[in-house]
């Protein structure tokens, strides 16, 4: 017999809003045209709070919830817009720019970028930390697709569609702070690796031109997502 | 004067694009023109930068040791200073040679990719900063222009508030 769903009333920025309980503050506020930005989350992927943008205020909570894996509650109070959070945000993305070599105007996704496209839509003017300037290598051993460090924000979108659609698990994570990079297998140049199928997914979520095809000049490269809600639907009460 | 706004432009390390688009706004210079007078800059033939400039605007991150010199007086001598194009916002590609440090730039353009008289000039022209720096790093800044380079509309958007007084805020996307 199927268990009856729960529902649950909140507000979000004042708005009231009902919602299943095992939803979360951002599925909540999306279906109720609610805007909340987002960069490492992607529709068909596990959500795993790594950017911060969707952080919001919850009432009675000291500390700010990213919205993205914070289950709903009666009651909740949530504001997703404030001038503190709109400083946050800002501060968040300038950090993202601050940390790698970000060139938008010399990028392959230049015009077709997650990150830019947030900066513009959040209004961030220029970054107020010091440039790091990290020296970072770019992997173009793969047959057809090239990795560049420089263009990282390190969002995992590409561990996770290896590993939860592709069932590759090609992708992870090395390293802690500015040390932390995406690998390929056991840390060894993609072309290299054993169990990448080249399948292309993790090119096609990866929201900057840190991901892309070979063979691409500036501003070439614009992504193909369509497949991911699809994939996760056709698979739905299989895993 | 009747009015008009004194405009300065500057060119420290950029390709000048930002100066050509400015005059991508054509036949609206005409219409800006009745509100401001050009005092400096390379669209005009003036030796020394004047004191009491409303409006400049600058091309170009800060590479050079000219490019500090010149960015410190004209910060004095400007009211509103307007950081135009990416190079002087984010120091975009001026600043791609900071990974490396200056010591290999000039090594890999005046030695290793040289065919005649290697050498690396240390007179005459200005000696390189260690790293290239967006211009907000060196001096204060009061309106940003983003985009390599910013479209005509948008640079149109910009002049055509500051020749009124007002403020400007451009909204773009970087690159």
């Amino acid at each position: 017999m199927k268990t009856p769903v729960r529902v649950k009333t909140l507000t979000i920025d004042g708005q009231e809003v009902g919602a299943r309980e095992d939803q979360t503050i951002l599925e909540v506020a999306r279906e109720n045209g609610i805007e909340i930005p987002t960069l490492c989350w992607l529709a068909g992927l596990s959500p795993v709070g790594a950017c911060r943008l969707c952080l919001v205020e919850v009432r009675g909570v000291a500390r700010l919830l990213p919205a993205c894996v914070t289950r709903v509650e009666e009651g909740m109070e949530v504001t997703a817009h404030s001038e503190r959070l709109a400083a946050y945000r800002r501060s968040i993305l300038e950090l993202l720019f601050a940390e790698r070599n970000h060139v938008c105007s010399v990028c392959v996704s230049n015009g077709h970028c997650d990150l830019q496209a947030i900066a513009m839509k959040l209004d961030m003017t220029h970054v107020h930390f010091p440039y790091q300037y990290p020296r970072l290598p770019v992997d173009a051993s793969h047959e057809r697709f090239v990795i560049d460090h420089n263009r990282c924000i390190l969002c995992t979108r590409c561990v996770r569609v290896c590993d939860e659609i592709e069932g590759a698990h090609t992708w992870d994570v090395i390293a802690r702070g500015v040390e932390c990079r995406v690998i390929t297998d056991l840390n060894q140049p993609w072309g290299s690796s054993e169990s990448c199928t080249g399948c292309g997914k993790c090119v096609q979520v990866c929201p900057t031109g840190a991901l892309s095809e070979k063979g691409r000049s500036v501003a070439e490269m614009s992504k193909r997502r369509q497949f991911l809600p699809y994939l996760t639907l056709m698979r739905e009460g299989r895993r | 004067m009747s009015g008009k706004i004194r405009l300065a432009t500057v060119w420290l390390d950029g390709c000048s694009g930002c100066h050509m688009s400015v005059l991508d706004t054509d036949e609206r210079l005409i219409e800006l023109a009745q509100k401001m007078t050009v005092v400096w800059g390379p669209y005009v033939d003036h030796k020394e930068f004047p004191p009491d400039v409303d409006v400049t605007l600058v091309e170009g991150a800060v590479s050079s040791q000219e490019d500090l010199h010149k960015i410190r007086m004209v910060r004095e001598r400007t009211r509103t200073l307007v950081s135009l194009g990416d190079c002087a916002v984010t120091g975009n590609v001026p600043a791609m040679r900071n990974p490396f440090g200056v010591d290999a730039v000039l090594q890999r353009a005046y030695l290793e990719n040289a065919t005649l008289d290697a050498q690396i000039p240390r007179e005459t022209i200005p000696m390189l900063e260690a790293r290239v720096r967006p211009v907000h790093e060196v001096v204060q800044v009061d309106v940003y222009v983003p985009g390599c380079p910013p479209s005509a509309e948008l640079i149109y958007s910009v002049l055509s508030a500051l020749v009124e007084g007002k403020e400007a805020s451009p909204r773009a996307r970087f690159g």
